[in-house]
């Protein structure tokens, strides 16, 4: 009895995967592509910065960044926290 | 860690500088090349972890202060934050230096480079990500004594 449920339930997802992976956009022709023209467009010609990403990443989203940078101080008070010195010298 | 053998010390003499100088320039031309001040700064702190693997803990430590890289990450921190935080009257994360790249063809460049926050930002990161990851490194390899059972008196190697 589960080995038929599981095989009808796998049926059932595999067909859901493939059709999901059937009516995927082709690569290069995203759906809707303001922003990426934007960005492209205006990347070098406002910010003279010839490389797209560290445009977006430092000026377009710079809160972003803000936050990665708090995400690696917690991972670093956590990780001193976790190997602080005990009694034992070095 | 002992110190490994006089292969390994001479090759670590050889290539270490060679990290910081390739982490360094990652970090400065962070806006013109694929790079950055995350990426550059993870290759600078792999300097650190090179000298602990090939000298041991003991000479290690003797040479470097661990204030020195826990005043590089506030600084970082701090140069960054106030970078975001002084293109207010517009927005937060302003670029208020940036040049338009046909006065940058027409004039040439100056001291600021012409991205403007974006290359300063990058080398605050960089500097940032290189003391944090420096850290974390040194307090691993200190804690790892925290978990071995045993005298400690005699440091380990595996080399000789």
């Amino acid at each position: 009895m589960k080995k038929i449920i599981f095989i009808v339930a796998a049926i059932i997802v595999g067909a859901m995967v493939v059709g999901a992976v059937d009516s995927i956009r082709p690569f290069g022709e995203p759906g809707a592509s303001p922003m990426d023209d934007y960005f492209i467009a205006s990347a070098l010609k406002d910010r003279s910065s010839e490389n797209v990403v560290t445009s977006i990443v430092f000026d377009y989203r710079g809160f972003d960044t803000i936050g990665e940078a708090a995400v690696l101080f917690t991972a670093l008070c956590a990780i001193t926290a976790l190997f602080r010195e005990g009694r034992k010298k070095l | 860690m002992r110190p490994l053998s006089v292969v390994v010390r001479t090759g670590c003499d050889l290539f270490a500088w060679f990290l910081i100088v390739f982490g360094a320039n990652v970090i400065i031309h962070g806006d013109v090349t694929p790079g950055g001040g995350f990426q550059g700064g993870a290759v600078a702190a792999t300097f650190i972890t090179l000298l602990l693997v090939a000298y041991g803990g003991k000479k290690v430590f003797s040479w470097v202060r661990p204030g020195i890289f826990n005043g590089m990450l506030i600084f970082g921190l701090m140069a960054f934050f106030l970078l975001g935080l002084m293109g207010f009257p517009n927005s937060f994360f302003y670029n208020f230096i940036a040049v338009p790249h046909e006065v940058v063809q027409a004039t040439g460049h100056g001291v600021i480079p012409p991205s403007g926050t974006i290359a300063l930002m990058d080398i605050a990161v960089g500097i940032e990500v290189a003391g944090a990851l420096s850290i974390i490194v040194l307090s691993m390899f200190r804690g790892i004594r925290l978990f071995r059972e045993g005298p400690m008196e005699e440091e380990s190697g595996h080399d000789r």
